[in-house]
């Protein structure tokens, strides 16, 4: 089968369990981001694809063959590091040939090579430069065409981007994403960043505490989220209670709403709705009712804060559909079922 | 493959350090005055020896007073100098930085030769307090290095937190840098004091022929010939120092304190 | 706290303890030891002052210029000897765990604390007839019969490796603990072996660092002044040791002054060198 595969893999430090039994296909040619809070076990894994850490339970597979023991040197593929480990005493040339030399690659074919990666990063002409001469950004770029210089089965980067600035970083995402797809290599990318995750990525992995939560494409974790935590950590988001009183009806905070249903037998459970897809009204007819305590006008959007018993929800609007209230006045919440996601708790 | 390999490296680095340790340790336990190894019997009156002996005990207590005063005359010398250099902006200052960190760099004959014709020009040749003083200039580099890295690892904004709540710079220097800089002292302290227990030559070009020190005396019995009194005081040395420095490792950051940045590297 | 420059005299104050100390007891007796070198000895006594260059014009013989060269020799190959075993060994040591590291620190700083005499009498009774590793070989049956394996050059160079060796692990440990251990990953996802990396990478990339390593401990080396007595034959004798025999056996303080004042001349010229030399290596 074609493409990596992790079977249960799983890493302990002494008592501490940092990845733990994870399972995961990721096709070959595909773009994965792997996403979570910092401690989640995200570096790890990619570390142990990588083979800078070991597994202590489970396999890795690349295209069929087990790698899980095979040496890094061994394994052909091409790392970006968050220090992106530039090395100081080769010039930017010499940097991306290395992989090359160290193969036993002959001088005028790393030279061509380089030369082209050169063009493609667009830094032609740079070759000869130190590697501490260069921006930020051009040193991403070395850091990058280096690791692709052997044309490697598997391309791995370890918030490769997390070092620019926030302009830069966008541009960045863009065209990595290019690259990747023009190249169509298997590419996993790790980071915290859920707009960098959203940009580039054909599968979104989200972990927490050494697990994967949700794998999936990145429209349907955001519309689909599989739990709370997915549904909070990706984009911002309203989570409510709501009770089932096993005839149909359901309250949310309290509150009768209609047409929303948690689903067989179930009695209690979280509804997630995005704040773009909340509605505010008149009170009364059926909506929830609260009390507008803060209203944040961005320019491009207007965040409305409602009080709902005691919890917090936001509305967001654009200027055109601008809800006419002010802070103190009672208003009407609408819940649409078909945009709120019913959580087990 | 790569890991067995650092093994036996570091175990062969290991037996390099340790063999000479081996041998007078096994030498230092023989039942007669032989050298011998490996031992013939086995008697540990060699260590008794040490104190009982009126020679080797002065020379010990020798050995303590020196190393006790020249190292707190060191630390003395170090902190107000590493101090200055940190409050006050004074380029010309660091001179006394570069004065500090010669004498132990330079080859130590040439500082014992400077400290005797000194002491021989001047008409103390042979007091014993000069030793003192020629210690403590001979071993300021280390309290002073190991204090200019105590005071760079200070924030600055804590001393401007205190004068913020009325603490004037004395006051600052009692209450906020003092503590914090108490543990670079106490090593300061110790890698001086192991340090000029062990010095032999500007000991011995100071106040050579009027006071034994541990290693002038091993010395000298070993111009005359053999006991096994040298092997066991060699034991005891480095047992000494391999105490204290276990100590100032338990207590403080040894390796901060020996370069490294921060205490979480591992 | 912001820093600034003194503004009244007794900002000073902390400045002049110090300061006294290191102008009259290292300054002045460095100067006194450069105007004794100019002076003429006395016999029985110390010397009497002058103003004369005889004791510079004994060098000018092939004696000097042997035990010169002899001693420039040793140092050199004591600082290659320690820097090959230490740069490996520090590396490795930098990427071991913290308390692991400890140990050998508290190790290593033990041996370097020992005094030449200490070390000399160890390593001479290690390298001695009755209680050296000989009998173990003996033991061992690879040896039929034990023997003194001094006075000899193996040994003086032996014991000022062995003197020097903790030396140069705590003077490339700072430098190599901040070498970032991304690089060697790196290397090696790019498919350098272990070793490979660290001499494509770590060597390379610690260059400089490896030539001050050279300096340091070569003049540390230069200043061993009872292990080439104590091991070595007296065509083994270095620099300092003729300048410590001198000085005390021989009573020449003035000789022994002009010695030592060149011994620092040709320390501190063959550094400017290095360095010099490093620069241009590096703008080119």
């Amino acid at each position: 089968m074609s493409g990596l595969a992790l079977n249960n893999v799983t890493k302990e430090f002494g008592t501490f369990t940092a990845v733990n039994n994870v399972e995961l296909m990721v096709p070959h040619g595909t773009f994965v981001c792997m996403l979570g809070p910092s401690g989640c076990g995200k570096t790890t894994l990619l570390r142990m694809i990588a083979g800078l850490d070991l597994p202590t339970g489970g396999a890795i597979r690349l295209d069929g063959e087990d790698i899980t023991h095979v040496p890094t040197h061994k394994r052909n593929l091409g790392m970006v590091f968050q220090s992106l480990a530039l090395f100081p005493h080769l010039t930017v040339g010499e940097n991306i040939a290395y992989p090359l030399r160290i193969r036993g690659v002959p001088k005028e074919d790393q030279k061509k090579r380089v030369d082209e990666l050169l063009s493609m990063i667009h830094l032609s002409g740079y070759a000869d430069r130190p590697v501490a001469k260069l921006s930020g950004g051009q040193r991403q770029r070395v850091a990058i065409a280096r690791a692709l210089s052997i044309s490697p089965k598997l391309f791995l980067l370890d918030e490769p981007l997390s070092a620019l600035d926030a302009k830069l970083r966008e541009a960045m995402q863009v065209e990595l994403r290019q690259l990747q797809q023009k190249l169509g290599i298997t590419t996993i990318v790790v980071t915290h960043d859920q707009r960098e995750a959203m940009t580039m990525a054909d599968t979104v992995v989200v972990m927490k505490g050494g697990e994967i939560r949700q794998a999936a494409s990145p429209i349907e974790i955001y519309r689909r989220p599989a739990d709370t935590f997915v549904a909070d950590f990706i984009g911002s988001t309203n989570l409510l209670e709501a009770e089932a009183d096993g005839t149909g009806a359901v309250a949310v905070l309290g509150q009768p709403v209609s047409g929303v249903s948690l689903g067989a037998g179930v009695r209690k459970a979280t509804l997630s709705i995005r704040p773009e897809d909340v509605h505010l009204t008149a009170p009364g007819n059926g909506a929830l009712s609260g009390t507008v305590t803060f209203v944040r006008d961005l320019g491009g959007t207007i965040e409305t804060f409602v009080d709902i018993a005691g919890r917090q929800l936001v509305a967001v609007s654009t200027p055109r559909a601008r809800p006419d209230v002010t802070v103190g006045q009672p208003v009407g919440v609408v819940l649409l079922p078909d945009v709120c996601v019913v959580l087990a708790k | 493959m790569t890991g067995a390999l650092s093994k036996v490296y570091f175990f062969l680095i290991g037996l390099f350090l340790a063999a000479p340790m081996i041998v007078v340790a096994g030498v230092s336990v023989n039942a007669k005055q032989t050298l011998a190894f490996p031992p013939k019997g086995f008697s540990l009156s060699w260590y008794g020896e040490i104190f009982l002996n009126p020679e080797w005990r002065n020379a010990l207590f020798a050995s303590l007073t020196l190393a006790i005063l020249s190292a707190a005359l060191a630390v003395a010398i170090a902190l107000p100098l590493a101090w200055f250099l940190w409050r006050r902006i004074a380029p010309w200052a660091n001179i006394f930085q570069l004065l500090g960190i010669a004498p132990f760099t330079l080859p130590p004959v040439i500082t014992a030769l400077g400290l005797l014709t000194f002491w021989a020009t001047t008409g103390f040749y042979g007091q014993p307090w000069t030793a003192v003083v020629s210690h403590a200039i001979f071993f300021v580099t280390l309290p002073l290095v190991t204090l200019s890295l105590g005071f760079t690892a200070i924030d600055r904004s804590l001393v401007e937190a205190a004068a913020t709540m009325g603490a004037d710079d004395k006051t600052i220097f009692r209450t906020v840098v003092l503590p914090l800089i108490l543990p670079y002292i106490v090593s300061g302290y110790a890698f001086a004091f192991v340090l000029s227990l062990n010095e032999y030559i500007v000991a011995y070009m100071t106040v050579g022929f009027t006071m034994e020190t541990l290693p002038i005396k091993i010395f000298n019995a070993l111009r005359y010939g053999y006991t096994p009194t040298m092997a066991s005081v060699t034991i005891l040395f480095v047992a000494t120092a391999a105490i204290i420095f276990s100590l100032v490792a338990r207590f403080g950051d040894l390796p901060k304190l020996l370069g490294a940045m921060s205490s979480d590297d591992t | 706290m912001r820093r600034e420059a003194p503004q009244k005299l007794s900002d000073y104050g902390p400045l002049f303890f110090p300061a006294t100390m290191l102008i009259v007891f290292f300054v002045v007796p460095f100067a006194t030891m450069i105007a004794v070198s100019f002076f003429q000895r006395q016999q029985g006594g110390f010397y009497v002052p002058a103003f004369q260059f005889a004791n510079y014009e004994r060098f000018l013989s092939l004696f000097f210029a042997n035990v010169l060269g002899f001693s420039l020799m040793l140092a050199v190959t004591v600082a290659i000897c320690c820097v090959v075993l230490a740069v490996p060994f520090t590396y490795l040591l930098t990427r071991m765990r913290r308390k692991v590291q400890i140990v050998w620190l508290v190790a290593l700083l033990s041996v370097l604390s020992l005094s030449e005499v200490i070390i000399g009498f160890a390593w001479s009774t290690l390298f001695s007839r009755t209680a050296g590793i000989t009998n173990l070989l003996v033991m061992a049956g690879i040896m039929s019969e034990a023997k003194a394996l001094l006075p000899s050059f193996g040994a003086v160079l032996t014991g000022m490796v062995y003197q020097a060796f903790p030396y140069t692990v705590l003077v490339l440990y700072p430098a190599l603990v901040r070498l970032d251990p991304t690089l060697t990953e790196a290397a090696r996802t790019l498919g350098a072996s272990p070793i490979k990396a660290f001499f494509t990478v770590v060597v390379p990339a610690l260059r400089n660092t490896i030539t001050a390593t050279l300096i340091m401990v070569f003049i540390f080396a230069l200043g061993s002044y009872l292990l080439p007595q104590l091991l070595g034959r007296p065509q083994h004798w270095t620099l300092s040791v003729l300048i410590t025999d001198q000085a005390i056996y021989q009573s020449n303080m003035p000789f022994a002054a002009a010695m030592a004042v060149f011994l620092v001349l040709v320390t501190l010229g063959l550094v400017a060198l290095t360095v010099l030399a490093g620069r241009k290596g590096e703008a080119a």
